[in-house]
């Protein structure tokens, strides 16, 4: 698939501040491109960045084959965003708002388009209700209707599903999968949580400091046989001296007072059941994957020095 | 650009806000004509008594609509930028506040094409709002009054002056002096809309906007030699009341009125060219600062 995002050594300064530090990436088309980090990584300054709300101290974006800067109106016209909070005009109607949007992203606006984008979002009973007697989740469905009014190739979304319930966060998650596989739509969508975004992404970028970790295939990076098992017991040191005297000790992995193995997900039953005949009082076994081994480390760490600021 | 402007102006016309402004301005108008219904003689009384043995008033019903839209334009275009404020100084601010900046931004429209489009809204919205005054207080006050010769009380220098000018020299004075209103507004419009960059909420602009407008009136009031000369002559507040200049009607050398002249039209010319060159420059930093900033709201 040609590349229809990329970014190159992407940097953006704030004063003392480095919120993105020469990032470069790829998004592919038909991607469903998952931006990773931790709140204040650097992911929404880059989505920013993307759609031309704030400049770069220096890198290059391209989109669609063309430079955003000297394209910026070209480029805009192909893509859609919702950007965290689809904030809209409170004092008028969802139907009046799309309208505006519509109108404003250049196409031909009629009555039945509004009507069908509605219908999409769930929202066409609705269409007359002014935005300000909306809950958080149709806000947000019709954030998507105004990204995608115009029917643009690529949509980016900036953490999509911040402030709904259980039920919002599975409607958006069906309807980012529907527009990717049905309608063949490039989608970069950011977020904190590595479990939304495994659910959906063909392919992940984590950042950290503005700084890229690591990007791939989601297949790769999520990886079976990349599995951690962390395995709590009764009695941990004769466990883990068991377990090195049978054949899973090619598996464990050096830890102090725990026991981890890396293997792959689907070897757990038959470990379990070894343990057992080995008589270990298993008390409970966790199996993480290294990506989110990783990001939780990244996650844990950012918790700590919240904890020490407070 | 015409659809985005109309856009523009449907968003302004579905906000409650924006009829504040035309119900303070008729109720205003309203309380001057009930005010001069009820007790007008008095005030007039009031104010021709110095002149009353010098001067000939019988042939002129000196309360009728022309002069009590002066009385009422001599109050209100003081007050009006308040109100042009209230909704240009919203222009930017309010989108950030809404959150709907970002939006707009990340559409297919230039910031450039943003900035002029706001602005033209707000020159529309005070085109409007001189209307409605014109309507409330001129059209009104005819309905009410009835029309006749104008007196204009007038202090020049030291000296207090009476004016007479004839019924039918009056109409193009007056859509002379609301297109020079029309102007000078809009020089506040285009400073609330500077000011709206710079703020998240239409507060700050608002109150910033108000601010300016009056130290700068203050100051174009200080009679000083040194201000007279260094500073008045660039506060766009020394132009504001130019309007009055289209009822400063010539008079010849025995101080009879000259039908159809200005006492000094090069000075209104001058006025108004001042007051656009504020408009641009305001208008040109708009862009320039708006093109730079970040959206971070």
């Amino acid at each position: 698939m040609p590349a229809i995002l990329t970014v190159n050594h992407l940097t953006k300064r704030f004063k003392d501040l480095t919120a993105v530090d020469d990032l470069s990436f790829t998004v592919n088309e038909g991607d469903v491109y998952g931006f990773l980090g931790q709140n204040g990584a650097g992911k929404s300054t880059t989505i920013r960045m993307l759609l031309s709300l704030i400049k770069p101290t220096s890198g290059q974006i391209d989109i669609f084959g063309q430079n955003l800067v000297t394209h910026r109106s070209d480029i805009l016209k192909q893509t859609g965003a919702v950007i965290e909070k689809p904030d809209l005009y409170k004092y008028l109607s969802a139907y009046q708002n799309l309208f505006i949007f519509a109108k404003m992203s250049g196409i031909k606006v009629t009555r039945q388009l509004i009507m069908d984008q509605l219908q999409m979002v769930g929202l066409a009973e609705r269409a007359q209700s002014k935005v300000k007697t909306f809950s958080q989740g149709m806000k947000q469905r019709l954030g998507i209707a105004v990204a995608l009014i115009h029917n643009p190739r690529l949509i980016i979304l900036d953490e999509p599903t911040n402030g709904l319930d259980p039920q919002g966060i599975a409607d958006m998650r069906n309807l980012i999968l529907q527009l990717s596989r049905e309608m063949g739509k490039t989608i970069v969508v950011s977020s904190h949580l590595l479990s939304e975004i495994e659910i959906i992404a063909n392919r992940i970028l984590i950042i950290n400091k503005g700084k890229k970790v690591v990007e791939g295939n989601a297949a790769e990076l999520l990886d079976p046989a990349k599995t951690i098992v962390q395995i709590d017991t009764l009695n941990n040191n004769d466990a883990k001296e068991k377990l090195m005297r049978s054949k899973w000790a090619s598996f464990i992995l050096p830890s102090a007072n725990t026991i981890k193995m890396q293997m792959n997900k689907s070897g757990i039953p038959e470990l379990t059941s070894d343990m057992t005949g080995m008589s270990i009082g298993i008390l409970s076994i966790q199996p993480r994957h290294s990506l989110e081994d990783y990001f939780l480390s990244l996650t844990t760490q950012q918790q700590d020095v919240d904890t020490i600021k407070n | 650009m015409w659809t985005l402007l109309k856009i523009e102006l449907y968003k302004i016309s579905k906000r409650p806000r924006t009829y504040i402004a035309f119900v303070a301005i008729a109720a205003i108008a309203f309380i001057f004509q009930f005010a001069f219904k009820a007790d007008g003689q008095n005030y007039m009384d009031m104010m021709l008594q110095s002149v009353k043995d010098t001067f000939e008033f019988e042939r002129v019903k000196a309360i009728n609509g022309y002069f009590m839209c002066y009385i009422i334009l001599n109050t209100l275009l003081i007050q009006v930028p308040i109100l042009v404020a209230l909704i240009a100084a919203d222009s930017i601010s309010g989108e950030a506040n809404m959150g709907t900046l970002r939006l707009l931004i990340s559409k297919p429209i230039s910031r450039t094409q943003l900035i002029l489009v706001k602005f033209a809204a707000a020159t529309i919205f005070t085109i409007l709002l001189l209307l409605w005054m014109a309507v409330t207080s001129l059209v009104f006050s005819l309905m009410i009054f009835g029309a006749d010769d104008m007196l204009i009380f007038r202090s020049k220098g030291e000296e207090s002056q009476i004016l007479l000018i004839t019924k039918d020299d009056i109409v193009w004075r007056y859509i002379a002096a609301f297109a020079y209103a029309t102007v000078a507004l809009t020089v506040i419009a285009a400073l609330s809309l500077f000011l709206s960059i710079f703020a998240e909420n239409s507060i700050g602009p608002i109150i910033a906007t108000v601010c300016i407008v009056i130290v700068c009136t203050i100051i174009s009031n200080i009679n000083v030699p040194i201000i007279d000369k260094n500073v008045k002559p660039f506060l766009f507040t020394s132009y504001l009341v130019g309007w009055k200049g289209f009822f400063y009607i010539g008079t010849t050398e025995e101080g009879e009125t000259i039908k159809g002249s200005l006492e000094n039209w090069p000075a209104i010319q001058k006025s108004l060219l001042i007051l656009l060159g504020h408009i641009v420059v305001l208008v040109s930093a708009s862009v320039i600062v708006f093109k730079r900033k970040d959206i971070l709201s």
